[in-house]
């Protein structure tokens, strides 16, 4: 059996997909039910704060059998696959498996009525078709159907601004310009978004750039753009499940405001002048292909706390996010970030994320604290090894393994937690470079430079730092780290570094 | 085959009463096979008598550990005379002295290896009022580990424990899956 084969839908839907928005179309409380035949709304019931479907409604769509047997259970079959439900009790049994729901199954008059999660927990195992429970958006996507899920974010760089659009799974888009606005048409069935995609622009956005993004129909959208829009560059890459799509809009000259200067560096003959740095999207370097950011903490794990209110790990998320656009667009070089939202990381993930997608550079960036209120000032740490720790990476040498289509092959085996060793010295040097690079436009702590064990760097196979940009704890600092001049002149510090590291790397080569 | 059924049945019960001791005794085997310190007995030493040890509290920029000369209680081995300088860093202090572990953290346990490793195990305290930042979370563990090993020539390297159990980090910077070594970088 397949989505095509539906008897119910191709019954009830012989047009194509509807026009309409999913978000719009599905106004709770209601269940959008959605495959190759067309879409159907199933009434969503609510019980206390949990939300519920009637069993009979999904018997009637996924031509179940239900039966109330004579001890109390409640049985649901499908081509000899069964759940058995107990009144009262939020186990199921699945084909012989248990499963839990977040509630038990309630009886609302003659019929019975489960939590959405039995869809997905329950159903779907024994179901011969995919059925995709996308609850936030009150989705329930039956069968081989291409549904993105879309996310629009916007950054204000400067005059100019981002706009980042997300869709996973993977989905390719075109971009073009239609008068005062930009048309994103996927590839798709339909798109999965929230709606609006893009809350109203805040007092953080580039005024009169980018008024509002919109959906259009089932597979568009729309940027409305502002007086100041004068042009835009779009492109798109493969994160993972996601086919990110960047588009950077540019101001008119006559009306920009002030964009962060590049920090001069007249003591460094290898650093570039502002008037000779690349132009966005350039192609690539050949030392340095992919940088990841890494922005501390997130979740749970708040980080620092400062006196003001400011979390560590909403300041490292929005600095990551600026270093990860000012790379991209200016460079062309491909910047990942080991989260993009307010979520845990476990440390080895975000060293995982940097080491699987060979990065050439890792960049950890956090807040610091002291007891001692008075702290203050930047700083750049490097990882630290003991003897010991050296000597076994040393030690640990290659190992000839076989290969496909025969011979054998040397596999460099280096232990998971002292990768770092091979690069200390270029992690070193880079650590120079943002010090220098710093210097006049960040505060520095009275160390600058340190090397300690820290854990996330341990691993990093390529150079790697961490920067604690400041002291929360310290009045001072919060007020001004928070502040977009800090923050404007910290990223490019950092670009400027990561353009003379890059150079660096290249003359190294050449010699 | 009643008188079968009944042996069989007492046989059962004795296995199983077997099998509870046993299964109460355990730990207290393993726990002898470790020669772990106890904070709280009292060290087997005179009365009064004091040795000179250097404990570390955060220096006026709030970036180092400075070191200050304290009098500890003697102890008449290296696991215990450990105890007593530790358990002496983890007092509480007042102005103008501030401690790099958070208020509450107390030693539970400190064992020595022989090969001068120490494990010295913190109440949870020092993670949960950990404030968190890197050079903070440093301070706090080399406050620790050169404690000791400042103190102690013999005793090299220090394990960082919490409740018990190895930890990754503190507060998500310092790898604490190794022992450390004395580092007094961090004192200025």
């Amino acid at each position: 059996m397949n989505a095509r084969s539906f008897p119910f839908l191709s019954a009830l839907f012989s047009l194509a997909l509807a026009i309409s928005l999913l978000s719009q179309s599905a106004a709770p409380p209601s269940l959008t039910l959605l495959s190759r035949d067309g879409r159907r709304p199933l009434p969503i019931v609510m019980a206390g704060d949990q939300e519920f479907i009637g069993l009979d409604e999904l018997a009637g769509v996924f031509q179940l059998a239900v039966h109330e047997e004579s001890f109390g259970a409640i049985t649901v079959s499908y081509k000899g696959k069964t759940i058995v439900l107990t009144p009262d009790q939020t186990l199921a049994s699945v084909s012989g498996r248990l499963i839990s729901l977040p509630a038990p199954p309630v009886r609302r008059g003659a019929r019975w009525i489960v939590p959405l999660e039995f869809i997905s927990r329950a159903l779907a195992p024994i179901y011969d078709v995919r059925l995709d429970l996308r609850k936030p958006s009150h989705l329930l996507i039956v069968g081989d159907v291409h549904v993105p899920r879309i996310t629009v974010r916007y950054d204000p760089l400067g005059a100019a601004g981002r706009l980042t659009i997300d869709a996973t799974p993977r989905a390719n888009s075109t971009v073009t310009q239609e008068g005062e606005h930009l048309t994103i048409k996927f590839d798709a069935d339909a798109l999965d978004v929230p709606n609006p995609p893009l809350p109203p622009p805040g007092s953080q956005s580039s005024p009169g750039l980018v008024q509002a993004v919109r959906v259009v129909d089932a597979t568009t959208l729309a940027v409305d753009l502002g007086p100041r829009f004068a042009g835009f560059k779009s492109a798109a890459q493969p994160v993972d499940t996601t086919m990110r799509l960047v588009i950077d809009v540019v101001a008119a000259q006559t009306e920009t405001t002030p964009a962060p200067q590049p920090a001069p560096a007249p003591d460094l003959p290898g650093a570039p002048a502002p008037s000779e740095l690349p132009p966005a999207l350039n192609p690539p370097s050949a030392s340095i292909r992919t940088i990841t950011v890494d922005p501390g903490h997130g979740g749970d794990d708040e980080g620092v706390k400062g006196a003001g209110g400011a979390k560590e790990k909403d300041l490292t998320l929005s600095v990551a996010r600026r270093v990860k656009a000012v790379i991209e667009g200016r460079l062309g070089i491909r910047a990942l970030l080991t989260r993009d939202d307010d979520r845990n990381v476990p440390i080895d993930e975000r060293t995982a994320i940097a080491n699987n997608n060979k990065a050439d550079l890792f960049i950890s960036v956090h807040l610091n604290a002291s007891r001692r209120r008075s702290a203050s000032g930047a700083s750049i740490f490097c990882a630290a090894f003991d003897q010991a720790a050296h000597a076994t990476a040393a030690s640990s040498g290659a190992e000839r393994l076989p290969t496909f289509g025969g011979g054998l092959r040397d596999i460099e085996l280096v232990p998971w937690d002292l990768a770092q060793t091979r690069h200390i010295d270029q992690s070193t040097t880079f650590a120079a470079i943002l010090e220098q690079q710093f210097r006049g436009h960040v505060p520095l702590a009275d160390t600058p430079v340190d090397h300690a064990p820290l854990r996330v760097l341990e691993s990093s196979n390529m150079p790697a730092v961490l920067i604690e940009l400041g002291y929360l704890t310290n009045a001072d600092q919060e007020k001004l780290i928070t502040g977009d001049a800090f923050q404007n002149a910290f990223v490019q510090a950092i670009y400027d570094a990561v353009v003379r590291f890059r150079d660096a790397l290249a003359e190294a080569a050449t010699q | 085959m009643t008188a079968r059924r009944a042996l069989a049945i007492a046989g059962l019960v004795a296995v199983a009463m077997a099998f509870v001791w046993v299964i109460r005794t355990a730990p207290r085997w393993r726990s002898t096979t470790r020669a772990v310190v106890a904070p709280s007995p009292t060290a087997p030493a005179p009365p009064g008598r004091k040795i000179k040890a250097r404990l570390f509290y955060i220096s006026e920029s709030g970036t180092k550990l400075t070191g200050i000369e304290r009098d500890v209680a003697y102890a008449e081995n290296a696991a215990e005379q450990a105890r007593e300088i530790v358990a002496a860093q983890v007092d509480a202090v007042a102005e103008p002295l501030v401690s790099a572990l958070p208020a509450g953290t107390t030693l539970r346990a400190l064992f020595l290896t022989d090969n001068g490793q120490a494990f010295v195990d913190l109440s949870r305290e020092v993670v949960v009022g950990h404030p968190g930042g890197t050079v903070s979370e440093l301070l706090t563990v080399y406050t620790i580990v050169n404690v000791v090993t400042a103190n102690l020539p013999a005793i090299t390297s220090v394990q960082v424990l919490v409740d018990g159990k190895e930890v990754d980090t503190l507060a998500g910077h310092v790898d604490l899956r190794r022992p450390l070594a004395k580092n007094l970088a961090w004192v200025q």
